[in-house]
């Protein structure tokens, strides 16, 4: 029976490429080194549930129709809609999502990623203030001092801590975890916060508060920092500061807790500018925590594409780039969006009522493997090979290293890709006969 | 009696292993619920199990209590999913991303059951 090393795990911003994967008669049996995401991911695929055959909704009810049908159904779609939402593409190939861009140029559509939701203000906060960074490799090798802001590793990137992180033992930290300093900064005492050294914990939305007092005090000016920020005391802040201050290599590991709370961006940008305070003293870099595995890869393809990271308006012939306008959730808050194509993203599941209240009245067209809440409010669906697994390409972990994953075994269902390109095909073909 | 809460989400473990088997029980277990310290379970006089319905000024859900010792007073958190968006905050302020944390919420005891997800999800058709 073939065994397969090194494979690619495809869930997490993690990227894990150490994977060994036992594949017996096209299945995957066994599973090693993968967390509780990846081996769900890897041998849960067999009892997930797939959906095995494009459907078209007639009178509420999903049906089965051909390929071909479902194609054309979803072109007829995008080529009759006037304000087209391109959603998601963050479960799949870079690949994929070039294709998924010329779709939506071809259809003078919104397109955006599952950023929208997760990092898109750390986005926009590079693009502010910048965001010095480095390769987890270099965090694995040097940093001494490492920050957890907002971020539940222990949840959400399980392995990331043994690998990249807290536990992993390097070039110049060889001492492991006895060797680094690990701080973390959180609303609630998470899984991650029990394993710290020092846990901060913060009144929920002050997160810019404490950054900035952390930068008033790095910069030389305690006294102004009050006797308590953000629910912490200044003794503590200033301890905190001291450590950064002290650090041989700090890196802030950041998610949602700082992108997601009151002032959204400007948490990420004031997190950039405390980086760049830091680095008068020594070697500090940000990192974002990247929820799907694929993500920061959209934000790539996008970039040198189109010039913009996420929510890319074609609607004017050529990109144009306004989060606040152009994300996602703006366009279906606003009513606005009057068709949308939701691929290897879950918006259903994801997104407020609102947005959701107005997919369900719009016809959606949905590209998955797999039956979600999406579904339950999509028109037109259309199956999709397991990228990673069923399929190879390439994907850009959490720190923008280009990792090529492999295809592991065989499926009867095309991949995004080949989808996004029939797509392509079947709306310049209406267009001509129009 | 019903607690003034400040309402979080965010991942899980469990949600995250169930990402791509959503229309399983699994799922469910792992979505729908909301942890409060038991401190402020003991002040709505329900256990672990019994049903909370949450509700905020952009809708209401019914889910799960489940206790959570790590949460201070008054801090509501349920993992991101479809039962937390019922509930969480459209509005992006401008820069593209919703209100998934910190939104005022009242959570009370109720005798309703969670709806599991297709119910949820069918409700936003038939509105």
């Amino acid at each position: 029976m073939p065994v397969i090393k090194d494979a690619v795990c495809s869930l997490c911003g993690s990227l894990c490429d150490d994977i060994t994967v036992t594949v017996e008669d096209n299945k995957i049996t066994k599973i090693e080194n993968a967390c509780i995401l990846g081996h769900s991911k890897f041998v849960g695929m067999f009892e997930h549930d797939r959906i095995e055959t494009p459907m078209i909704r007639k009178e509420g009810e999903l049906v089965p129709v051909s390929y071909e049908e479902a194609i054309e159904a979803a072109a007829n779609i995008l080529v009759n809609s006037r304000r087209t939402l391109s959603y998601g593409w963050c479960s799949t190939s870079c690949e994929a999502i070039s294709k998924a861009i010329q779709l939506a140029e071809e259809t003078g559509s919104i397109i955006d990623s599952t950023a929208n939701v997760c990092h898109g203000p750390s986005a926009l906060a590079a693009q502010e203030k910048g965001a010095p960074s480095a390769t987890l490799g270099e965090i694995k090798n040097r940093a001494d001092v490492l920050i957890f802001w907002g971020c539940n590793p222990v949840h959400a990137h399980p392995r990331h801590m043994s690998r990249y992180s807290s536990f992993s033992k390097g070039f110049f930290t060889e001492k492991g975890r006895k060797g680094r300093k690990m701080v973390v900064i959180d609303v609630r005492k998470t899984d991650t916060a029990k394993l710290a050294d020092t846990y901060v914990e913060i009144d929920q939305g002050s997160d810019l508060l404490l950054i900035t007092a952390l930068r008033s005090i790095v910069n030389g000016h305690a006294d102004v920092v009050p006797e308590t920020v953000a629910g912490v005391s200044k003794a503590e802040v200033m301890e905190l500061a001291e450590t950064l201050k002290n650090a041989k290599f700090v890196c802030v590991f950041f998610g949602m807790g700082v992108t997601q709370s009151r002032s959204k961006y400007k948490n990420g940008d004031g997190v950039s500018s405390l980086i760049s305070d830091l680095n008068q003293h020594t070697k500090a870099v940000m990192i974002g925590m990247r929820g799907h595995y694929n993500v920061t890869g959209f934000g790539q393809v996008a970039t040198w594409e189109t010039g913009f990271p996420m929510a890319i308006d074609f609607a004017r012939g050529y990109p144009y780039y306004n989060p606040g306008e152009t994300g996602a959730n703006d366009v279906l808050v606003r009513e606005e969006a009057d068709a949308a194509i939701i691929a290897a993203a879950d918006a259903g599941a994801h997104f407020p009522q609102k947005a959701v209240r107005h997919l369900a009245k719009i016809p959606v067209i949905q590209i998955d493997p797999y039956a979600n809440p999406t579904t339950e409010i999509a028109d037109v669906i259309i199956p999709a090979a397991v990228v990673g697994i069923e399929a190879e390409g390439t994907a850009y972990r959490m720190d923008a290293i280009s990792l090529r994953m492999k295809k592991l075994i065989d499926s009867k269902f095309k991949t995004d890709e080949e989808i996004a390109k029939d797509l392509i095909a079947k709306v310049r073909e209406l267009k001509r006969g129009a | 009696m019903k607690l003034k809460a400040n309402l979080i989400s965010g991942r899980t473990a469990d949600q995250g292993a169930h990402l791509e088997a959503k229309t399983h029980k699994g799922y469910f277990d792992a979505c729908a619920y909301c942890e409060l310290n038991s401190s402020d379970l003991e002040k709505l006089g329900v256990s672990e199990g019994d049903s909370l319905k949450v509700t905020t000024d952009f809708g209401e859900v019914v889910v799960f209590a489940k206790a959570n010792e790590g949460n201070p007073d008054s801090l509501a958190f349920i993992p991101m999913g479809p039962w937390a968006n019922a509930v969480l905050n459209p509005d992006t302020h401008g820069c593209g991303m919703p209100g998934f944390k910190g939104v005022p919420a009242e959570i009370e005891a109720t005798e309703e059951k969670p709806l599991d997800m297709k119910a949820l999800m069918k409700k936003y058709r038939e509105e």
